[in-house]
């Protein structure tokens, strides 16, 4: 850690962590309740369930993301940050607020929850993802906007590159794009087209280009590989991320309203967005291979490397698999979309948040080279546990997707199964999901026993290369 | 990558590339928003009702077990074209069916899932209604496949 105030990333990953764990366990409640309907009702009704998986979902990695920056920034800008007082205090803001909104949708009925957070005068609640009260939405915003104001009053006053340019761009993008977030037309078709302008142009658009920054940072410090050749690739990456994703965003509008050349041009171009998540397996794989150093934490590489094979799985090849219009009407709204779901978050944006955490907490912690050498094989076991767990949640709900489609979809009215019919046909995926999710969560219990290790790897670790300089 | 491919290359394909696809997209916006919606969602029909009746179905967070045109979770049925599966197409066989069917919930069968009770006025069942028949009759490309959703 070359500058004090780089500390301040430490309880934004903290929380984040915590955050995550509750996320896990809600999605275990969700789970069982797939399969034993009345599990803990009426006291967590589904909808509250899966209000909170999401929304811990959200919260945690916008931690994540914010203690990414607030860590690299100042590195990469050779500068200490503008105010650490206001990150910490940004800190507390964000995580009280987040906190309390997630209690309000566990012991509040929602719609007592709208109305006495007065929805009415700003009715923004009650969509998928967006289901924060507006006040919570307000607070999100304020919070964003302090945290862009501290970030990029430190990367202007230092060096600029393109890391740190990338990263800021994509910042500001989502925090512009959170504004659609406030815009909750009363025409249905209107509403659902600019919601997506927050949920896809986020995942599919600008969360990539701060993954991408991430990734880059990550792998110029383990690889100690030329600056100019990471930031060539990043360029190269994002610049298919965009241009792919933004016209992908047609891959939503294709049964909700909008006009029919989005069949051909969703389709179109969504049948391309596999390609920068293709290209950051091979920047991750390349750069590793041409490392000039061997870094001691090896750990850190590995997530690296994982969160760019899995992105491409579960954001690529998962996402191509069902994004042709022809093959989209069947699949839409089916256990197909949630399968996807799953492995795309699970890739591209915990694992980064997981990377960036695997090789910025040791160093925090005062072990500049890593944690010691059991203590990440204890993190690794972590990494495979929970990454083969949500291969196998990914494959199940597949295979569920399939069966209900080929129930439910395929034939014909009157011929096809009702939706609760189909369900009770495919229980049984339901219930291996659940097993994939409880070793799930025993990965993540072992990735955080690995925290609790004591030790550091040092400097005779490292098999020096040709070529050893500090990026 | 091969050397005479510079990094100021790539910048310029990525703010270029990027500056044209968002031009492009706000202009497919446009199109579709002005031109082409106006044909396809009824908005002539957009009664003050029905506005009550998405006020009530986001109120009450429907889309956390339902999905809308096939957007939502996927725990509960399909109401898009509710209104043409349980209301026949018809609105007042609709409204009464969904006003035995709300406060019918929960039904408290063992081991089945569960809709709870929301406690709706028949004014508010009534809009609801309103809200899923307008809906089912956006033009959405014919989605979905069958009556099933």
């Amino acid at each position: 850690m070359k500058y004090e105030s780089q500390r301040v990333a430490m309880p934004y990953f903290i929380f984040a962590l915590v955050l995550f764990a509750g996320q896990i366990v809600f999605g275990l409640v969700m789970g069982l309740q797939y399969v034993v309907g009345d599990f803990l009702f009426p006291e967590i009704p589904f909808n509250v369930a899966r209000m909170v998986h999401t929304n811990l979902l959200i919260v945690w990695l916008l931690f994540g993301f914010m203690g990414a920056t607030y860590y690299l920034v100042p590195e990469e800008a050779q500068t200490e940050l503008y105010s650490p007082l206001l990150a910490w205090i940004l800190f507390w803001v964000f995580a009280v607020a987040g906190t309390l909104t997630i209690l309000g949708y566990l012991f509040v009925d929602y719609a007592t929850l709208a109305d006495v957070t007065m929805n009415k005068l700003l009715p923004t609640m009650g969509r998928e993802f967006l289901e924060q009260p507006t006040i919570t939405k307000i607070g999100i915003a304020l919070v964003v906007v302090g945290f862009l104001f501290n970030i990029m009053m430190t990367a202007l006053r230092g060096r600029k590159t393109v890391v740190n340019i990338v990263l800021v761009t994509g910042l500001i993008g989502l925090a512009v794009l959170w504004l659609f977030s406030f815009y909750n037309p009363s025409n249905l078709t209107t509403d659902k087209y600019f919601w997506w302008f927050v949920v896809h142009l986020w995942v599919e658009g600008v969360w990539e280009l701060i993954m991408g920054a991430i990734l880059a940072y990550v792998l110029i410090k383990i690889t100690g590989v030329d600056r100019e050749v990471i930031e060539k690739w990043l360029y190269v990456i994002i610049a298919m991320a965009l241009i792919t994703g933004i016209i992908g965003t047609g891959h939503h509008f294709f049964w909700i309203g909008p006009p029919e050349y989005w069949l051909w041009l969703g389709s179109v171009f969504s049948a391309l967005e596999p390609l920068p998540f293709f290209m950051m397996v091979l920047f991750a794989f390349t750069m590793i291979n041409r490392r000039k150093r061997n870094h001691p934490n090896k750990v850190a590489a590995l997530w690296a490397m994982g969160t760019a094979v899995m992105a491409f799985l579960g954001a690529g090849v998962w996402g191509f698999l069902h994004t042709l219009a022809p093959v989209n009407y069947y699949t839409h709204g089916s256990q197909i979309t949630a399968a996807h779901g799953h492995m795309a978050f699970y890739g591209a944006y915990v694992m980064i948040v997981l990377t960036i955490i695997s090789y910025a907490m040791p160093i925090m912690r005062g072990r500049p080279y890593g944690n010691s050498n059991t203590a990440q094989i204890v993190e690794m076991w972590g990494f495979w546990l929970m990454t083969i767990s949500m291969v196998f949640i990914t494959l199940f709900l597949t295979g569920a997707g399939i069966l209900q489609i080929w129930l439910q979809r395929i034939p014909e009215s009157g011929e096809a199964l009702s939706f609760m019919a189909t369900q009770d046909n495919i229980a049984l995926f339901y219930w291996m999901r659940l097993v994939s999710g409880c070793f799930f969560m025993a990965g993540l219990v072992v990735y955080f026993g690995s925290f609790l290790i004591k030790g550091q790897a040092s400097p005779a670790d490292e098999a020096r290369g040709p070529a050893m300089q500090d990026a | 990558m091969a050397e005479r491919f510079t990094k100021s290359m790539a910048r310029n394909i990525y703010l270029g590339g990027s500056t044209f696809f968002v031009l492009l997209f706000l202009v497919l916006t446009f199109d579709t928003q002005s031109r082409a919606m106006p044909e396809r969602d009824n908005r002539d029909q957009l009664t003050e009702q029905v506005v009550r009746g998405k006020h009530v179905w986001e109120n009450n967070n429907c889309v956390g077990c339902h999905s809308l045109m096939g957007e939502g979770a996927y725990f509960a049925p399909e109401l898009a074209n509710v209104f043409d599966r349980r209301g026949g197409a018809n609105s007042e066989v609709f409204k009464a069916y969904m006003n035995a069917w709300m406060n019918a919930m929960p039904t408290n069968v063992p081991g089945r899932r569960q809709m709870p009770q929301f406690n709706l006025t028949d004014q508010e069942i009534e809009d609801l209604a309103s809200f899923l028949e307008w809906t089912s009759k956006i033009d959405d490309n014919g989605w979905p496949p069958n009556i099933e959703g």
